[in-house]
């Protein structure tokens, strides 16, 4: 079994948060595991994406092919959009419905929401919004995950659960609480 | 103990080295090599590793570290490699006494790079051992094999990597540590002393050592055979992590042999042999045509060999697994076309960064002036070439913005200014500055210190602290050194000053100093999580 993930978002948002969390699970689970990350330059702002690679069998190349990847995460829609030609046809996009418009060209949000709705296997929320409405401004990127929790299938919500533990350990016990509340918000909101 | 862990390929490296038993890793921070020094530091209190000047003073005390028969790394990014390359191709005459290894890391699609030259070529102009890893895990064993094999050939080592390989994480099994080398300076001075007939014999035994690199290449653990098959249209030579991008295509499936080259120089017999089985060979290869070249010399005219110089490949750009299927006759599959309502998301200048303040001073101030030019340098600052600044007119390289300004001064334009940052000033701004000043040419310098090597991700800059005095002691007028802080409320005066060192018949240096805002805010949390 194979799942392939492309993390999407801007510099700052959170993606390699994620990633981490689904790392650390996949390594406690006996997974083969690939992350390509974005550092340097990018992460001021721009386009920000990780290739996760997840798998019971080795893993060859860093990268994913186009039309082969199982699973979109992404922080932003139009970033979400910018990969939909890796996408496999049983794929799921798993994206947060809030623009951050930090470019004067930024398309019309009506246009990003048809052409997402376009996709078959779409989940979409205001996770920023439901982050800061819940206390927890920070954690928007947990609750994304939370979202795209079940869709992941190689891992259990409950292992990537005790994951948010271990990873935000050094932060304190309250730390690891809210994210884990996050998390949970997130699981719960998509059925 | 031996335990698996999960590793960047930088972090892959750096531990690799730790328990190599290297006593110094001497380094200047640039994407993607940062995080290899970073790691050291963290994590080894006992190898030395604070940052260095630039990739020529890190060469230089590394070799110094091998003369006293340590074992030491150097870290740079590729474009550093320029900056070392006196120091790296002079250490392969010299030869070493303790192990020596040089990492590069290349940065093919330049994601953060002003151009994707290929390092190999460097290793192979010194006619040195070159290693390429394919994986994290790879990257971590050769540690130890290049500091041995350094140690044996009396040779330092090149190790290439590229971005893919130093940004990517997968697990890595890791073992002990050795213990560093005792202190045992080298007594031979006929080796260290390059005069002319020294440096003859030196180079002499140099060119002897080649069939034993030769050699080396062929019994490597990592150049080999990797998918055997009998009689086949077309084998691959893979070539670092292209390998993984080949055999991500399942070439077993097709019976297509390929051919793992992992250490340089290029193992020549291998690759022969694989050309008799085969009726052509794809070079799969990230970065420039270096082995394609090469095996086009070694098996003939007559022999197809494909690649990117064939168009095979893209002839520029980073390998994926899609090129080299394609390169198979794979076609590239998408489910879903390309989404239509997506603009390119450039990176910028954070929100409240002094340097924003310092392009907004100077846009007021050269639209004043008609033939006014703004040289800029490397660095966050270089993003004020982008909206809504649009002010700088040139970026080539560490610390030609002062020194493009000056010959452009001499030709007569003005006014000629140059942008540069803190740590870019003192990598390679201080000699030009003493240039202008000993020509008296008619520049203004604006060092924008923001107190950190902010592009990387915020290391310790060499300068902080010293730049009026590293300015004086350059010889420029101490009425001519003006230090101001890049903040809105601050504008009227900085434009006057601006002004004012523009009219000035000579090199002035204006020092807009404001800390970098990612470093405070760091600062800010750390002090809280102590508290």
């Amino acid at each position: 079994m194979k799942k392939d993930i492309i993390l999407a978002g801007v510099g700052g948002q959170g993606i390699l948060t994620i990633a981490t969390i689904i790392g650390d699970a996949a390594a406690v689970a006996g997974l083969s595991l690939k992350q390509a990350e974005v550092h340097g330059m990018s992460q001021r702002g721009g386009d920000v994406q990780s290739n996760l690679r997840l798998s019971t069998d080795e893993i060859y190349s860093d990268l994913i092919k186009q039309g082969t990847a199982d699973l979109i995460i992404s922080m932003e829609p139009m970033e979400a959009l910018r990969y939909v030609e890796y996408l496999n046809d049983e794929a799921w996009v798993v994206t947060s419905s809030q623009p951050f418009k930090n470019i004067p060209n930024y398309p019309e949000e009506q246009q990003l929401t048809d052409e997402l709705a376009a996709l078959p296997h779409v989940a979409s929320l205001p996770i920023e919004d439901i982050a800061r409405q819940n206390s927890m401004p920070k954690s928007a990127n947990v609750i994304l995950l939370g979202m795209a929790a079940r869709y992941i299938e190689i891992l259990t919500p409950e292992q990537l659960r005790q994951s948010i533990a271990r990873v935000f350990a050094s932060k304190g016990e309250s730390v690891v609480q809210l994210n884990q509340q996050a998390f949970d918000l997130g699981l719960n909101a998509v059925k | 103990m031996i335990e698996r862990k999960l590793l960047l390929g930088d972090e892959a490296i750096a531990i690799g080295a730790i328990h190599a038993g290297i006593s110094g890793v001497y380094a200047y921070p640039g994407t993607p090599s940062t995080e290899i020094t970073e790691y050291i530091q963290a994590s080894a209190p006992d190898v030395r590793s604070r940052w260095c000047t630039n990739e020529k003073t890190a060469m230089e005390a590394a070799l110094g570290m091998s003369y006293a028969g340590k074992r030491s790394l150097v870290c740079m990014k590729h474009v550093g490699m320029n900056v070392a390359a006196d120091a790296f191709v002079n250490s392969a005459i010299t030869g070493v006494n303790g192990g020596l290894v040089v990492l590069a890391a290349d940065d093919p699609s330049m994601h953060s790079s002003q151009n994707e030259q290929d390092s190999r070529f460097y290793g192979k102009f010194a006619m040195i051992p070159i290693l390429e890893p394919s994986t994290q895990q790879e990257a971590y064993d050769m540690m130890k094999y290049a500091f041995d094999m350094s140690e044996k050939l009396r040779l330092p080592v090149l190790m290439r990597i590229v971005t893919r390989l130093a940004h990517s994480r997968a697990g890595v099994v890791v073992d002990d540590a050795m213990a560093q080398n005792e202190l045992n300076p080298d007594n031979e001075r006929t080796h260290w002393v390059l005069l002319p007939g020294n440096a003859r014999r030196q180079y002499a035994s140099l060119v002897a050592k080649q069939p034993e690199l030769m050699s080396w290449s062929l019994s490597s653990p990592y150049n080999k055979q990797a998918v055997e098959a009998d009689k086949a249209p077309v084998g691959i030579v893979a070539c670092g992590i292209a390998y993984n991008y080949v055999m991500e295509n399942n070439p077993k499936a097709m019976g297509i042999p390929v051919v793992k080259v992992s250490q340089y120089p290029v193992p020549e017999s291998l690759i022969k042999e694989l050309a008799q089985k085969c009726d052509s060979l794809l070079i799969a290869e990230d970065g420039q045509p270096l082995v394609e070249e090469q095996v086009k010399a070694l098996v003939g005219s007559d022999y197809k060999v494909k690649g990117r110089l064939t168009g095979d490949l893209p002839r520029m750009g980073e390998l994926t697994p899609d090129c080299v299927g394609e390169a198979l006759g794979i076609k590239v599959e998408q489910t879903f076309a390309a989404a239509q309502n997506v603009m390119p998301r450039p990176p910028a200048l954070c929100q409240g960064c002094g340097h924003r303040d310092v392009y907004d001073a100077l846009n007021k101030v050269v639209a004043e002036y008609a033939d006014a030019r703004i040289f800029g340098d490397i660095g966050c600052y270089t993003l004020g070439a982008l909206p809504p600044f649009r002010a700088i007119d040139s970026c080539v390289d560490m610390g030609a913005s002062i020194t493009m300004a000056k010959g452009a001064a001499d030709a007569g334009v003005h006014p000629a200014i140059a942008v540069i940052g803190d740590s870019t000033f003192t990598h390679s701004g201080m000699t030009g500055l003493l240039d202008a000043v000993n020509d008296g040419s008619r520049i203004t310098v604006v060092i924008s210190d923001n107190l950190t090597t902010a592009m990387t991700g915020g290391q310790d800059s060499a300068g902080t602290n010293k730049f009026e005095a590293i300015c004086l002691g350059l010889g420029v007028d101490p009425e001519h050194v003006k230090v101001v802080v890049p903040l809105p409320k601050n504008m009227e005066e900085i434009t006057r000053i601006i002004r004012e060192e523009i009219e000035y018949d000579g090199v002035s240096v204006i020092i807009p100093r404001r800390e970098c805002l990612q470093t405070l805010n760091r600062k800010l949390r750390q002090k809280r999580a102590q508290q």
